[in-house]
C-alpha cells in the first residue's frame, strides 16, 4: 500500500517508539514565534496594570 | 535561484501543516514592526532638528507603498509562490532599515525616506500578503482561524517591537536611570544602531519563514475533511474568479468599502488613543483624572485587543460566516461607539471595555477579510484580490486622521477639552460603520460571467 498523507512517522526511534519528524520542528517553529509574543504581551500588560490602580 | 520557486516549495506527503502558521508568523511579526515606529519618533525629530510632520513622513510613505506594492505585486506574488515572495519581503524589509540607519548615521533625511518609507514599504506590502492564500489552501476547513493567525502577528509584531526597541535604544545609549530622568530621549546614533540591528535580526526571522513555508501539492485535502459535505452557503463559491475580473464585481467594492469604513472608524480610537482617555476624564477644574503613565497602559490594552480580535473574530468567522461576523463588526461597533460617546466618560470600566471592543473588532476585519474574499472569489487569485483590497487600509489610513484632527481642531486646543468635545467625533464614526453596515448587507454571491472557465483553470495548473 503507497505512503498516505499524514502516515510519515520515522520508525527508527527508541525503543522502538514511533517518532514523528515533524515535531521537532514543530516544537521550534512554535517557540520560535511563542517566545517573542509572550515577551511582548507580558511587558504591554504590566502597563495595562497601572490602569486600573 | 531555483530553490526559491513554487514548484520546488510543495509539500512532500505526510507534511505536518500546522508548521505553516510558525512560518507565516515569523514574517508577519517582523513586519509587524510598522505599528511601533511611536518609540523612536522622538528621537529622530530631536536628531535631524526637524517638526513631526517631516519626521511622520517616514511612516506614512511606508504606509501607502504597503497598499501600492500589495494591490500592484499582488499577481505576481500569486504566481511566484510564497517562497519566492517570502524572500523578496525580508531582503526588501531588512534592506530598508540598513538604508535608512545610514540615513541616520549620515543626517540625510531623505535616505530614510528612501530606506524605511520606500524600500521597506514594498517589504511591508509583499510580506502582507505572502503567505495568505498559502494558509487557506492549508487550511480550507478553518480559512478564518488560518488567516486570523498570520494577521494577528502583524497586531503581535509592534508588541514585540515596542519594548525590545526601548531596551536596545537604552542599551546603546548607556542609559542610566538615576542619571537620565523620565524625560529621556535616545540620540540618534543609537536609533541608526537600532535600525542596523532590526534589519540584520527581522532578515534572519523572515528567512526562517521563507525555509520553512510549503505550498500544499495539487489536489492534497486535510486528513478527514471532505469537501462534498462541508456546510453549503450560497456566500461561499466553488467557481474561481481572477483578480482582474474580481476588480469589475460589485461585491469586491463592497467589500472594499466596508474595510475601508471600519478601518477609518476604529482609526478615529487608535489616532487618538492616548490625548482622548485623558480628555474623557479631565474634571471640572482642567486637570485629567488619568496622567501620561495611565494612558499608556490604555495604549497598550488597545493594542492587546486588536491582535486578539483578529485571531478571535477571524476564527468565530468560519463558525457563524463571514457576511454575519461583519455586521457584528459594523452594527454592534456603531452601538458601542454610542455607548462610549455617552456614557464612556461615567466609568473608566465601561470606557476600556468599550474601546478594546470596538479595536478588537478593527482588528478582526482586516483578519476575516482574506476568508471573505475566498469565499466569494475562491482560492485561485485571492492573493492579488486581497492585495488590491489592501488600498483600502491607504485610504483609510489617510482619510481616518483627517477626519478626526479636522473635527477635534474645530473643538478646541489638546489639553483642554473634554468628553462633550469628542462627540462630532464619535457620532461620524457611527455614520460611517452604518453606512457600512448597509454597504455589508448589499453583498451578494459573484455573478457567473465573472468565473473563470474550467480549460483556463485545468492549463493554469499545468504551468504552476
Amino acid at each position: 500500500m503507497p505512503a498516505q498523507p499524514h502516515d510519515a512517522i520515522d520508525p527508527a526511534g527508541p525503543a522502538g517508539v514511533p517518532v514523528d519528524p515533524s515535531t521537532g520542528r514543530l516544537v521550534f517553529g512554535w517557540l520560535l514565534v511563542g517566545i517573542p509574543l509572550a515577551y511582548g504581551v507580558i511587558t504591554t500588560l504590566s502597563r495595562v496594570g497601572q490602569l486600573f490602580q | 535561484m531555483n530553490w526559491l520557486d513554487r514548484s520546488r516549495s510543495i509539500a512532500p506527503p505526510g507534511f505536518n501543516r500546522w508548521l505553516i502558521p510558525p512560518a507565516a508568523l515569523a514574517v508577519h511579526l517582523c513586519i509587524g514592526q510598522a505599528y511601533a515606529t511611536s518609540v523612536y519618533k522622538s528621537a529622530l525629530i530631536g536628531h535631524f532638528g526637524l517638526s513631526q510632520t517631516a519626521i511622520g513622513i517616514i511612516f506614512s510613505i511606508a504606509i501607502v507603498m504597503l497598499g501600492l506594492s500589495a494591490a500592484i505585486m499582488g499577481t505576481w506574488v500569486e504566481r511566484s509562490g510564497p517562497r519566492k515572495s517570502m524572500f523578496v519581503a525580508a531582503s526588501f524589509w531588512g534592506a530598508g532599515f540598513l538604508v535608512g540607519a545610514a540615513g541616520i548615521f549620515t543626517s540625510q533625511l531623505w535616505l530614510v525616506y528612501l530606506g524605511y518609507g520606500f524600500i521597506g514599504g514594498i517589504g511591508l506590502g509583499i510580506g502582507y500578503i505572502s503567505p495568505v492564500s498559502t494558509l487557506m489552501k492549508w487550511f480550507p476547513d478553518r480559512p478564518g482561524m488560518a488567516t486570523g493567525m498570520a494577521i494577528m502577528g502583524f497586531g503581535g509584531g509592534a508588541l514585540i517591537a515596542s519594548p525590545m526597541s526601548s531596551a536596545l535604544l537604552k542599551f546603546f545609549d548607556g542609559f542610566n536611570p538615576a542619571t537620565d530622568g523620565a524625560d529621556w530621549i535616545a540620540s540618534g546614533n543609537s536609533v541608526g544602531k537600532l535600525f542596523l540591528t532590526l534589519g540584520v535580526l527581522y532578515f534572519a526571522v523572515m528567512m526562517y519563514g521563507v525555509l520553512n513555508i510549503r505550498v500544499p501539492a495539487p489536489g492534497w485535502m486535510p486528513r478527514g475533511w471532505d469537501p462534498s459535505k462541508a456546510k453549503v452557503s450560497a456566500m461561499v463559491t466553488t467557481k474561481q474568479v481572477s483578480a482582474a475580473n474580481a476588480i469589475k464585481t460589485r461585491s469586491f467594492w463592497l467589500v472594499w468599502a466596508v474595510l475601508f469604513l471600519n478601518v477609518t472608524a476604529g482609526i478615529g480610537i487608535l489616532e487618538q488613543a492616548s490625548p482622548m482617555i485623558q480628555d474623557f476624564f479631565r474634571g471640572a477644574d482642567g486637570n485629567s483624572a488619568v496622567n501620561a503613565a495611565v494612558a499608556a497602559g490604555f495604549v497598550g490594552m488597545l493594542s492587546i485587543g486588536n491582535m486578539a480580535g483578529r485571531f478571535i473574530w477571524s476564527s468565530a468567522s468560519d463558525l457563524i460566516g463571514r457576511k454575519r461576523i461583519y455586521m457584528v463588526y459594523l452594527g454592534a461597533g456603531a452601538l458601542f461607539y454610542v455607548v462610549l460617546a455617552f456614557f464612556g466618560g461615567s466609568s473608566m470600566l465601561l470606557f476600556v471595555a468599550m474601546a478594546v471592543v470596538i479595536i478588537s473588532f478593527y482588528g478582526g476585519s482586516f483578519a476575516t477579510a482574506p476568508a471573505y474574499l475566498k469565499d466569494l472569489f475562491g482560492t485561485f487569485q485571492v492573493g492579488a484580490i486581497h492585495g488590491r483590497l489592501l488600498t483600502a487600509w491607504s485610504a483609510a489610513g489617510i482619510a481616518g486622521p483627517l477626519i478626526v484632527n479636522g473635527l477635534l481642531d474645530a473643538q478646541g486646543k489638546p489639553g483642554t477639552m473634554n468628553a462633550h468635545n469628542y462627540l462630532p467625533v464619535l457620532l461620524t464614526m457611527v455614520g460611517l460603520l452604518v453606512i457600512g453596515f448597509v454597504a455589508s448587507t448589499l453583498i451578494r454571491p459573484v455573478d457567473a460571467k465573472y468565473h473563470e472557465p474550467e480549460e483556463a483553470l485545468a492549463s493554469s495548473r499545468k504551468g504552476s
